[in-house]
């Protein structure tokens, strides 16, 4: 993204213009889409619920005309170098925005049902992890708006942290089924949403990447933190549990 | 990959005006190398250092080494005509001579051997089909190499180079006069050729250049500004000036 020097070629220039605005824009949709589902399981809002799940369409669209604008000008202008990543980087990030999208309804959507239930235990971890994940796709909607490499690179590596959250939920909500069985309804889905907002956080460490690659032209050297070890986690039943 | 040409610390000057500024660069053996940039840049300057044709004009000169082989081609003592029959040169327009297809393979051989008539047969055949051109002209190789079209014409002129078997052939522009599939047709042959030569091409088509080359250099004012693999100079390039010359910018 060779930024202060100007296209020769202006309609050129003007599209690739266009192209960062279309991608900022999906990224804010996407932004306010993760808000609004976080605040409908929270708050038990329903008709939020209802909203967040119809908006994700406008998303969907979204990235069908990103996709399309980045084959236009594959096709028409053959980019090289710095615009080669960057077109390609929007082609990236657009599937990465929308998957983000889709995650968002599908937690809209289970809060519906949670909604049925009273809760004998507080959400509060699973607000901290869901604030902790807006945090970072506040950060790296930044991140590819401001071209910012190193910005995309504190994201990449503050996901560790939303992976031991999310080991946390794991095992608290697994503590409460075995406690009850009548947990096990709203804790399923809860678990779920634990793990969209999980994916929705490994889906803003691509686009970091992505970033990443596209500003500087080289992949990120580091290795991935990776920290969810809920695949590995054991727990066993309290004594006299279950009566 | 080898080297077979290392240009160290060459400078070149026409008068007082120095065009190339200390350049540094190999030609690795039978690799394609392409060199771009802006008109004025030097590239085509280099290219004239590498078979000295910049000896036929006075007030030219080069300092510095051009080791081809450990002989330094620019140096004193060395014998041009030989130099030339060991690098040879495609131009930007096609030049055949006015003479039949034939003689124009024939003549060049002739400046350097004596071959018997068969083998001379047996030179303009193997030259022409290495052209990719024998097909279309061997039931007229008696008529004038002037009937033939662009781009016939230009892979004449690559037969004809390649008949007095040099080691290294320069490309200056080749394709610039000619249609988009005749075009193709000599960036396949040269594909075909750099596995028996070692080619430097100067090309103002930088997706000609990022098809062709295995590796490319970029030349702004009579500096190499930064040399890579193809791949890298076309997605990753190192130097600001590179990558706003190969994505329009120049500014």
């Amino acid at each position: 993204m060779s930024d202060n020097t100007q296209h020769i070629v202006k309609s050129y220039e003007q599209e690739l213009k266009r192209l960062a605005s279309l991608i900022a824009e999906m990224g804010g949709m996407v932004e306010s889409e993760v808000s609004l589902a976080t605040q409908a399981v929270l708050e038990s809002d329903a008709e939020l619920a209802t909203r967040v799940v119809a908006s994700d369409a406008k998303v969907d669209a979204m990235e069908r005309d990103i996709e399309a604008f980045v084959i236009r000008l594959l096709a028409l202008r053959q980019p090289v170098a710095g615009d080669l990543r960057q077109i390609v980087a929007a082609l990236k990030m657009t599937g990465d925005l929308e998957r983000i999208g889709d995650y968002a309804a599908n937690v809209a959507k289970r809060s519906k049902v949670l909604g049925q239930y009273t809760l004998p235990f507080s959400l509060a971890g699973l607000g901290h992890m869901s604030r902790l994940v807006q945090e970072n796709l506040k950060a790296i909607v930044d991140a590819i708006g401001e071209a910012d490499a190193e910005k995309a690179l504190r994201v990449w590596r503050s996901d560790e942290a939303i992976d031991g959250f999310y080991n946390a939920i794991f095992r608290e909500l697994i503590t409460y089924m075995m406690e009850d069985p009548r947990n096990i309804t709203p804790c399923t889905h809860l678990l779920f949403i634990a793990k969209n907002l999980e994916r929705i956080g490994d889906h803003a460490t691509n686009i970091a990447e992505t970033v990443h690659y596209a500003v500087t032209g080289a992949p990120i050297a580091e290795t991935r933190p990776k920290a969810d070890t809920s695949p590995y986690a054991v727990v066993r039943p309290p004594a006299g549990g279950g009566e | 990959m080898s080297a077979k040409i290392a240009i160290r610390d060459l400078d070149f000057y026409y008068g007082a005006n120095r065009a190339l500024k200390s350049i540094t660069l190999d030609f690795p053996e039978r690799e394609v190398t392409g060199l771009i940039g802006p008109s004025g840049c030097g590239k085509s300057t280099l290219l004239r250092c590498l078979n000295r044709m910049y000896d036929l004009y006075p007030g030219q000169r080069a300092t510095g080494e051009v080791m081809m082989d450990g002989t330094n081609v620019i140096g004193p003592g060395v014998d041009v005509d030989l130099l030339r029959s060991r690098v040879g040169m495609v131009f930007q327009k096609p030049t055949p001579f006015p003479m039949s297809i034939r003689e124009n393979i024939a003549f060049g051989v002739r400046l350097h051997e004596r071959p018997s008539r068969a083998d001379m047969e047996e030179r303009v055949e193997w030259s022409l089909t290495r052209a990719a051109l024998w097909d279309e002209v061997k039931d007229r190789l008696q008529t004038p190499a002037t009937g033939l079209s662009g781009g016939q014409q230009q892979r004449l002129c690559i037969a004809r180079t390649i008949a007095v078997r040099p080691e290294v052939i320069l490309f200056d522009e080749p394709t610039s006069a000619l249609d988009p599939i005749s075009t193709l047709k000599v960036e396949e042959l040269i594909d075909e050729l750099k596995r028996d030569f070692t080619i430097a091409m100067v090309t103002h088509n930088m997706q000609q250049a990022a098809r062709v080359a295995d590796q490319v250099a970029f030349f702004y004012l009579g500096e190499m500004v930064e040399v890579a693999s193809a791949a890298t100079m076309f997605t990753a390039p190192r130097e600001k000036r590179t990558q706003d010359y190969i994505t329009g910018r120049f500014g």
